[in-house]
């Protein structure tokens, strides 16, 4: 190796007003927020939302969620600034900070399935004060049991770990635009720790 | 397509580092669960250089309302490759800090000390060709934070890369050398490897200080490379 890679360092409690100016309300322009597919993208509308908990299973108020994924047809748009054709970023980022619970939320469409995986996924990425190195995980979701069977990803999970990774359909939420919700919490450590994938 | 190289975790602090008292209730505690690199890792974010406006990287200007800044002017110069030296070029760099006072401008911080009208502290630059970024800001002050006694971050500038892949996110924090702080700093001192700590603190560079009105720092920046064997479609 030629090159030692840099360490990774936390990105504190103050990130807002560089990684997340227009949800916190400072004057700088976003390069990725909540929004992962407008209304125009192609396939079922959904939003995404959840809470972090600490070890002591307080909700964490000052993390940042960011979420990769695929579109309706499973495939991964690299350019998120110019999506005036398709609607769809593919990219999203929200901080913990403005919701009154807490809450994280996406607003996007349930991904396509990918050429080399068997269910449909979002990929997340978690940073918070407090942890040094972001985390890896997944979302899956709940009502594509029997592609979950099949995804090589989340059965190389062991199995009584692997509901940390699915998300639930909640039909008749009004919070979504589409009115379809999937909640999944982030949990750092305990009982229903969530799993975190050495990517 | 091709994957990348697993994260050295030898340059990475761990979750749980105890000196660091937030990652004690914050860390993930289980074991991580290996992930064959596949297209998801293999993939990422472009950021067209539209991305980028004309004052972003300049965090000296694109915070004033009435005036200069206060605080000491410097450019930031900075190289991207990855871990066999290959320049990684049209990656955005996002930055944000604290002003010459150690005050953040983000609603929470509480430290005693100024808010600056004339800075926000937050910018963004992208690197060119040959995976050079660089930005003028003011040098930030150390500021105190609640981890121990008597804690004081050291002067840093916090950076945030997608690399070219969403396996090579980095966000990480530039320090300055010579800072009597570092030795003290938990989040500094939580990469064990001192070697590796090294890599966090930029250079003064006499050949990117502009004459009669910038300090220069060279901070390069190393994310993971790529396997040699291309992924099988
Ligand atoms: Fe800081």
């Amino acid at each position: 190796m030629a090159y030692g890679e840099t360490p990774s360092q936390t990105v504190g409690p103050y990130f807002a007003y560089g990684l997340t100016p227009g949800q916190y309300g400072y004057d700088f322009t976003d390069i990725v927020d909540p929004t992962i597919a407008g209304p125009d993208a192609e396939g079922e509308h959904i939003r995404i939302t959840g809470t972090v908990y600490d070890g002591e299973g307080n909700p964490v108020n000052d993390a940042m969620i960011e979420i990769w994924q695929a579109d309706a047809n499973g495939v991964y748009n690299d350019n998120p600034i110019d999506v005036s054709d398709t609607g769809f970023r593919g990219l999203g980022r929200c901080g913990t900070g403005t919701d009154a619970n807490n809450r994280f939320w996406f607003d996007t469409v349930k991904p396509g399935v990918v050429e080399d995986a068997h269910a449909p996924f979002v990929n997340v990425i978690v940073f918070m004060r407090g942890m040094l190195s972001h985390a890896f995980t997944r979302f899956y979701f709940d009502d594509e049991a029997d592609r979950n069977a099949k995804d090589a990803v989340l059965q190389s999970v062991p199995e009584d770990r692997r509901d940390t990774l699915i998300a639930k359909r909640n039909q008749t939420s009004s919070t979504s635009p589409a009115g379809i919700e999937y909640r999944i919490d982030i949990h750092m450590q305990g009982d229903r720790e969530t799993v975190v994938f050495d990517v | 397509m091709s994957s990348f190289k697993p994260r050295d975790w030898g340059s990475h602090a761990p979750y749980i580092a105890p000196g660091y008292k937030s990652t004690i209730l914050r860390g993930p505690t289980r074991p991580l669960v290996a992930i064959k690199p596949g297209l998801t890792e293999g993939t990422g974010p472009r950021f067209a250089p539209a991305a980028v406006r004309k004052l972003d990287f300049d965090l000296t200007k694109n915070g004033v309302t009435n005036g200069e800044p206060i605080g000491e002017r410097i450019v930031v110069h900075g190289r991207v490759t990855d871990t066999d030296g290959r320049p990684q070029p049209n990656l955005v760099v996002e930055v944000w800090q604290a002003n010459a006072a150690g005050r953040y401008v983000h609603k929470v911080d509480q430290h005693d000390a100024p808010l600056d009208p004339n800075f926000r502290g937050s910018g963004r630059c992208i690197t060119d060709a040959n995976g050079n970024y660089m930005f003028y800001t003011i040098k930030p002050g150390a500021y105190p934070w609640g981890n121990h006694f008597n804690a004081w971050r050291p002067n840093h500038i916090h950076l945030s890369l997608f690399g070219p892949g969403f396996a090579t996110r980095l966000v990480t924090q530039m320090y300055f050398p010579g800072d009597p702080l570092l030795e003290l700093d938990p989040i500094f001192l939580e990469t064990k490897d001192p070697v590796a700590r090294e890599r966090l603190i930029s250079k003064f560079s006499l050949d990117k200080t502009e004459e009669g009105f910038a300090l220069g720092y060279q901070f390069d920046i190393v994310l993971r490379g790529r396997n040699a064997t291309p992924m099988e479609n």
